[in-house]
């Protein structure tokens, strides 16, 4: 069953509430303090988790739950069933075009992971029987190209390069073209890192999309990301349209309330997590399993 | 609209503030509850005074003691900079800079690339080498970063170099191998070179949230960080979190990255850090009162 490990911290902490027969509002506003401490403590934003706490509040303090043989339980039910909302639900996967190439396209924050991630999404498509190309659109940060061959190598999937003098809307246009001609049937664009508050840089990404119609623009983000997840998840979203996010770094030991965030600001789903540095640290994204890691079990 | 008098409304916009910023829960609580007293202490009436008060009590934990803030180097001969952090902070970008303001001090830098793990970090830190002026030693990618580092005091001794900025590859403090090869490297240079090294620069991503705290206890355990570099401020995040590492674990901030460029590296001051916590809520209430 989803949130089964969630379940039990709330019990836990709802475990006061379980042994009475009777549960009042106060003994729910305590115990909605100490989930509020813990998502803040896994760095969900605060406002999102200030909307989270309200709802779960006026609907565990209404007529149904406090009425109800088994009160405890009803709270626990309601935070599961606000939890799974919040977290989006289903797995959500890649989508393809039904005329190739795919193109995907990764955008994100400096050093968020997109390069990484570009390789390990090819290795995961060559195993899907796909034949993908990795397309080095990053000329800015210096050996961002050379990084994407060395990764292109140790797979064994084609990366298209102009080097760093032609400009990366060029650079996406041509490898799409490429890519076509040689019978690949996705396209990764890898893209330099920026920040969302980067005008000119927004825009350029902006050029890329009018340019070659990707199919997928994912979102890659830190995990270990604070409260400003939202403020950038925004930004690139509004300006971008994401189709997905790539939650990076997943190994540590970061709660990752960045998810919670991100998955509330723009509703899109996270596809992916990265597990590890090596190609094939990639895994498809559990949103039960992810509650259960911010809520701290 | 402003307020007539202190109430509690207002203590609880502050603590949003700093939880915003990522200063995250305990420490905010701690401060705001410093502030509660020193209003009281002080006989406090006016609310325009609160947010100045909280200023002055971040900016005194930020600042510490006399040179705190300061690089360490040594008076004479070869200094060396361990710079050790989590993936894709900013390490190799910030010895680049950090390379190119000791060039600008009339100093010699040399610079040694001890990420022989990551796909192109090599190329990486040559690139930055030659934008800014000094040599890179390496070795083959693959190759074990505490030889390379080794070599990079043989060669720094040898061209009389200044400072050896020591790059390592990012690593994720719960990594036990990982931390055990950073071990070593830092043992390395601690046999080689006397006092050495004069600073392990633990470097933070401005948009790091509570996990930040872990990487500075587990670090610094594992080589000793004396100071912080904290970068990417140039975005929109704050990096209040490194308020409670200074409260935490006394290490101070002594560099901000302020973007990707050579001269985007300036010396921490803890007045604009804590202004910039502000500036938002500032310039909201200024916007409400026009
Ligand atoms: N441990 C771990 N490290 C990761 C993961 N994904 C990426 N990294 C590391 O994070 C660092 C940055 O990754 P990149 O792929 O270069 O990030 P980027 O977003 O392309 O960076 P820029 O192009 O500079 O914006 C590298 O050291 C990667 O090896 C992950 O899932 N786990
Ligand atoms: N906006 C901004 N970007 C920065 C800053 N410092 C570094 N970056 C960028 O962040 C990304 C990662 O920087 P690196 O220097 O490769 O980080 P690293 O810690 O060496 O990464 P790994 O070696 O992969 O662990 C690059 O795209 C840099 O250009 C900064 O102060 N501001
Ligand atoms: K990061
Ligand atoms: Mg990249
Ligand atoms: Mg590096």
């Amino acid at each position: 069953m989803a949130f089964e490990g969630l379940s039990e911290r709330l019990q836990a902490v709802l475990g006061k509430l379980r042994g009475k027969g009777k549960v009042t509002e106060a003994d729910v506003k305590a115990a909605m303090r100490e989930v509020r401490l813990a998502l803040l403590e896994a760095d969900v934003n605060f406002k999102v988790v200030k909307e989270f706490i309200d709802r779960v509040r006026e609907r565990a303090v209404g007529q149904e739950v406090l009425k109800s043989l088994t009160p405890g339980q009803q709270v626990i039910k309601v935070v599961n069933e606000e939890l799974t909302r919040l977290m989006g639900g289903e797995q959500s996967k890649l989508t393809f075009s039904p005329s190739p190439p795919t193109v995907i396209m990764m955008v994100g924050l400096q050093g968020a992971g997109k390069t990484t991630t570009a390789g390990k999404l090819a290795l995961h498509l060559k195993k899907q029987n796909r034949r993908p190309m990795l397309v080095a659109g990053d000329v800015y940060r210096p050996a961002a190209i050379r990084q994407l061959e060395v990764l292109g190598q140790q797979i064994d999937v084609p990366v298209f390069s102009l080097g760093d003098k032609e400009s990366p809307v060029r650079i996406a246009e041509e490898g799409v073209k490429r890519a076509r001609e040689e019978g690949c049937d996705t396209v990764l664009i890898d893209t330099a890192g920026r920040l969302h508050v980067d005008d000119a840089m927004m825009e350029e990404l902006a050029s890329i999309k009018e340019s070659v119609n990707p199919r997928e623009i994912l979102l890659v983000v830190d995990a270990m990301t604070g409260q400003d997840a939202v403020n950038v998840a925004e930004q690139f979203h509004n300006r971008l349209g994401l189709t997905g996010v790539v939650l990076t770094k997943l190994d540590g030991d970061t709660r990752g309330g960045a998810a919670l965030s991100v998955r509330a600001v723009t509703g899109c789903p996270i596809k992916f997590v990265g597990t590890g540095e090596k190609m094939n640290a990639l895994e498809p994204f559990h949103p039960d399993r992810m509650a259960s890691r911010i809520l701290g079990m | 609209f402003r307020r007539s008098k202190i109430d509690e409304e207002m203590y609880e916009e502050l603590e949003e503030i700093l939880i915003g910023a990522d200063v995250g829960v305990t420490t905010t609580m701690e401060l705001t509850d410093r502030l509660r007293r020193e209003v009281k202490e002080r006989k406090i009436k006016d609310p325009q005074e609160l947010k100045p008060l909280l200023s002055e009590i971040l900016s005194d934990l930020l600042r510490g003691d006399e040179g705190d803030l300061k690089m360490n180097l040594a008076r004479e001969g070869l200094s060396v900079l361990l710079f050790v952090g989590v993936n894709g902070v900013g390490k190799t970008t910030t010895i680049g800079k950090l390379a190119h303001k000791l060039k600008e001090e009339g100093k010699k830098p040399l610079l040694a690339a001890g990420d022989t793990f990551r796909a192109g970090a090599i190329e990486q830190l040559e690139i930055w080498g030659k934008r800014v002026g000094a040599d890179v030693i390496k070795h083959q990618a693959g190759a074990d970063p505490a030889a390379v580092i080794y070599d990079g005091i043989q060669a720094a001794r040898s061209r009389r170099a200044d400072v050896l900025l020591c790059d390592t590859a990012g690593r994720l403090q719960n990594k036990v191998n990982l931390m055990e090869e950073l071990k070593k490297v830092h043992r390395v240079i601690r046999r080689e070179v006397p006092d050495a090294p004069h600073e392990v620069l633990l470097v933070l991503d401005a948009t790091t949230g509570q996990n930040a705290i872990q990487q500075a206890k587990t670090f610094r355990e594992a080589v000793g960080v004396s100071g912080i570099i904290l970068t990417k401020l140039d975005g929109t995040a704050k990096g209040g979190i490194v308020v409670a590492i200074r409260r935490e674990l006394g290490i101070p901030i002594k560099w901000v990255g302020l973007g990707e460029k050579v001269e985007d590296l300036q010396p921490f001051d803890p007045d604009q850090f804590v202004h910039a916590l502000f500036a938002d809520s500032i310039r909201e209430e200024e916007m409400r009162a026009e």
